[in-house]
């Protein structure tokens, strides 16, 4: 186990350079510059800006740049952004609270809407709830987030007056009010996401409980006389679970990089955000340490999935 | 219209016979700026009434939060880093220039005690100097005096070259800054300087404190906290920043205007669209202000119609035109396309642009695209119609540009295309994508069809069209098809700057890495002459004749065809008072008289 933990890691040293070596030619193979908004602005001399850029090390040759970007990383320096001037780990940790935040509870309230439905459907396939369950998780899993997230705002927000569209990470309010105007706030891109979230799973769940309820230790359980609830609860659920749990670790990388389309919609001031105004301002220490992180975060969990499997299911053995 | 046109009506201004505003208004419209025109009354000795305020509270504080949003945010804090009028508005809530413009282009005192002139003996009569008092018991928000080694500081931070400001254009001409007492300071050229309100005044001016930023001048200005932690005299002090996110500010006790600022908080917050900007602020009234609102009219007239806010516009600079190319794209020399060793074969000749120019349908494009965000323009600028001489004006008129194309040998061919010999009257003509502009170039090449000009429309993203990447052809300045469209900004007070793009020693080319003016490629003798007279000038109205005559060239040879002049717009609660937007300054540059009804 430990062996194959160690052989596991060892590869994912070469593909994790592999792939900052791919996403920093890209970036730098990518049209425009970080200062182009004062290539445009005549009151600003060229000089100004081939200044900035030789300051900035953007002339040098590609190689040059890249060894410099992966030793500064390697020593934990992640460099700073070439818009704001301000450090991109500072930039980061700023954004990762509201995106972990909003992501997390929409998680979260995915499974909460998953498991009961997901199950339910399962122990009563085409019965007339499991036909609107799964109309709905169809419909939910089509519409794609920037159409509810306007619909939402249409209805909440304009015709409602109900809850606001603009999210603000840092409320000036204490106690009870804060809490209040959090989730105030948060309600409408939380249900975006956890609804398109909770579709997905409800189907994963549903089909997964289909496959466990027909099997045979099942109707062993209920032979001993064991009622419905615990055999559900206790033999179905629990070994139906095993997929969902893996679906859901390989989903929790995505958190970090946030939901870019509902950030923008709603204005959370999360990762997802920051890396697509990032992109447009050609921003590459932010992209390239939000991207490098990200991809990081995807080999580990990769690995953490595996190991989950065979730790659910002992059947699984590690060579 | 020459000088003596221009003194007469100076006299009229003096003698009541014309406003102010009206004057103000016909010289934008004949291609000068705002604050020029002003600076021409003044010079004249038409003194400016300091225009009452309508500001009412009688004490600071006591108005709650402001809320404002701007659609793209800030990202930095220190306006000698401003990338953008984003930065510069953020900056602006903290710091302050020594004077600001109003919408009519009047400088208006902020830091200053007085506007130097020539009446009160500040303005030096060969133009190379001029002296500023600055305002006595102004402190920055950390408590310490603000006195004239600020200004100097300034100047020196900005003019060297190691720091990168963005605002170096503004100081380098300042050969030495004297300080003459503590609070007076003397600011000497290096060439006789026609228009001195270019550093120190406006949105380039504002002013950081010394003793923060001394320790961090020339090459080391990155690494200065305060770039994202201001130090300022604003209205408002520093409470936190997040680069692309939001920024707040608190009351400043200390302001140094008296029952100022009258919001206890501010709060601009950034991200998102203009669109839902608009909403937030005239449909749903979560916030109170929204800047840069490109929204199209018809959406901003339904959202009005709630009667929580209102989309108001303030005229500015902002010009968009299409571009003829003098120079061949499609030949290339010396592995260059657009050459000014190639001329274009066709576009050179005068009666295909002024076809080009009658086949522009300005009322059609304002109508139905830019709605209040615009007015059709044939110059620079709209001014009333009645100052509009008859060839300036811009027409729209199928049958006339027949009637030019037949008389110039262009003949219809088989297809429907005219053609003179083997030259073909097709073009490419591209622009950013941006909804409104594909709008007007289907509009554009409606118009051409009939005339017997096949225009082939290219959009190229807009990160790839306005970058400065000389490799890549699809760049503006490479202009690398037959015309263009883009919004060109007359951003400087002074037109000088604005005007060079027509020089010929601007010339965009493979040699100057593109990073020349001149995108049309045009040159013209005359024109240069005029601009180097210009430049020494001192005469502030001949300095004006100067500039209307270069105008009138551009507009009358057809090098380029204005369509429309953008206004500034944004969304404004009504319940907002005294924020009177000028097109020349940033929108939170009177920030200390905004206050709640």
């Amino acid at each position: 186990m430990s062996r194959y933990v160690i052989r596991r890691l060892l590869i994912a040293v070469p593909v994790i350079f592999g792939i900052s070596l791919v996403l920093f030619t890209i970036l730098a193979l990518a049209p425009g510059d970080p200062f182009e908004e004062l290539a445009t602005n005549p009151n600003v001399p060229p000089e100004v800006r081939q200044n900035l850029r030789a300051k900035f090390g953007l002339d040098d040759p590609l190689p040059v740049r890249y060894a410099r970007w992966l030793t500064s990383m390697v020593r934990g320096d992640w460099g700073f952004s070439f818009v704001s001037r301000v450090n991109v780990d500072t930039l980061i940790m700023q954004r990762l609270p509201t995106s972990l935040f909003v992501l997390g509870s929409a998680q979260l309230l995915g499974l909460l809407i998953a498991l009961p439905i997901g199950t339910y459907s399962a122990l009563r396939p085409y019965s007339v709830f499991d036909q609107l369950a799964t109309t709905l998780a169809f419909i939910g899993f089509s519409l794609p987030t920037f159409f509810t997230g306007l619909i939402f705002i249409l209805v909440f927000s304009l015709w409602l007056d109900w809850l606001p569209f603009i999210y603000r990470a840092d409320i000036a309010a204490t106690g009870w009010r804060w809490w209040w105007e959090h989730a105030r706030q948060a309600a409408m891109p939380v249900a975006v996401l956890g609804l398109f979230q909770g579709a997905t799973l409800t189907r994963f769940v549903r089909s997964a409980v289909i496959d466990v309820f027909r099997l045979d230790y099942v109707n062993t359980a209920r032979a001993k006389g064991l009622s419905e609830g615990v055999t559900v609860v206790k033999h179905v659920i629990r070994n139906a679970l095993i997929p969902v749990v893996t679906l859901v670790a390989l989903q929790i990388p995505g958190i970090f990089t946030g939901a870019v389309i509902t950030e923008q919609i709603f204005r959370i001031p999360g990762i997802g955000s920051l890396l697509i105004s990032s992109i447009l301002a050609n921003d590459t220490p932010v992209i390239m340490a939000i991207t490098f992180v990200f991809s990081c975060l995807v080999v580990i969990f990769n690995l953490v999935a595996d190991l989950l499997y065979g730790w659910l299911d002992p059947r699984i053995a590690y060579r | 219209m020459e000088e003596r046109e221009l003194r007469a009506l100076i006299d009229q201004v003096r003698a009541g016979g014309l406003s102010r505003r009206a004057f103000v208004q016909m010289m934008v419209g004949l291609g000068l700026t705002a604050p020029l025109a002003a600076q021409m009354l003044a010079s004249a000795g038409v003194a400016h009434a300091q225009a009452k305020s309508a500001y009412t509270p009688t004490k600071p504080g006591g108005g709650g939060p402001l809320k404002v949003l701007w659609w793209q945010s800030p990202t930095l804090l220190n306006p000698h880093f401003a990338t953008g009028t984003k930065d510069q508005d953020g900056s602006r809530i903290f710091y302050e220039p020594l004077a600001a413009f109003d919408p009519d282009g009047n400088l208006v005192p902020i830091l200053a005690a007085e506007i130097p002139s020539i009446q009160n003996g500040a303005v030096a009569k060969d133009g190379k100097s001029i002296t500023w008092k600055l305002k006595k018991n102004v402190v920055w928000h950390d408590g310490k005096p603000f006195t004239a080694d600020d200004i100097v500081f300034n100047w020196e931070y900005a003019a060297d070259p190691a720091t990168a400001a963005t605002t170096i254009s503004s100081y380098k001409d300042i050969a030495r800054i004297d300080k003459l007492d503590s609070h007076t300071v003397k600011l000497t050229f290096k060439n006789p300087t026609p228009f001195w309100a270019d550093g120190f005044c406006g949105y380039r001016g504002m002013i950081i404190p010394k003793h923060v930023f001394e320790a961090f001048k020339g090459a080391k200005s990155r690494e200065a906290p305060a770039n994202v932690k201001p130090v300022g005299t604003g209205p408002y002090k520093y409470v936190d920043f997040k680069p692309g996110d939001i920024v707040r500010g608190e009351l400043n006790s200390t302001y140094h205007m008296p029952n100022r600022p009258h919001f206890d908080t501010i709060e601009m917050k950034g991200g998102g669209d203009a669109v839902s900007a608009g909403r937030a602020v005239v449909q749903t009234a979560e916030y109170d202000y929204a800047w840069n609102m490109q929204v199209e009219e018809e959406i901003m007239r339904r959202m009005e119609q709630g009667g929580r806010g209102k989309f108001e516009t303030a005229p500015g600079g902002n010009i968009e035109h299409i571009q003829c190319n003098q120079t061949d794209p499609n030949k290339e020399v010396d592995g260059e396309r657009s050459s000014v060793k190639a001329p274009h074969p066709f576009l050179t000749d005068p009666a295909v642009r002024q076809a080009l120019n009658l086949l522009v349908d300005r009322a059609s494009v304002q109508e139905e695209i830019y709605g209040r965000g615009g007015q059709a323009t044939a110059n620079f600028l709209n001014s009333p119609p009645k100052y509009v001489s008859k060839n300036t004006r811009w027409e729209f008129n199928v049958d006339k540009a027949n009637q030019v194309l037949d008389a110039a040998g262009w003949k219809r061919g088989a297809d429907g295309i005219r053609a003179k010999g083997d030259k073909k009257l097709k073009m490419v003509y591209q622009t950013s994508i941006n909804a409104p502009r594909q709008k007007t170039q289907a509009i554009v090449k409606q118009a051409a069809a009939k005339a017997g000009i096949e225009l082939e429309l290219k959009s190229v993203t807009a990160s790839v069209f306005f970058s400065s990447d000389a490799a890549n052809p699809d760049i503006y300045a490479r202009f690398s098809t037959d015309l263009q469209m883009y919004t060109t900004t007359q951003a400087s007070p002074d037109p000088q700057t604005f005007m060079e793009q027509f020089a010929s020693w601007e010339v965009a080319a493979k040699d100057n890495k593109y990073q020349g003016r001149n995108i049309t490629r045009w040159r013209n003798d005359e024109y240069d002459k005029l601009f180097r007279a210009a430049e020494t000038e001192l005469d502030p109205v001949k300095r004006a004749a100067l500039f209307i005559k270069m105008n009138d060239m551009v507009i009358q040879n057809v090098v380029v065809i204005p369509v429309i002049f953008r206004n500034k717009v944004q969304a404004v609660s009504s319940r907002l008072r005294g924020h009177e937007i000028s097109g020349w300054d940033n929108d939170t540059a009177n920030l200390f008289n905004w206050f709640k009804a």
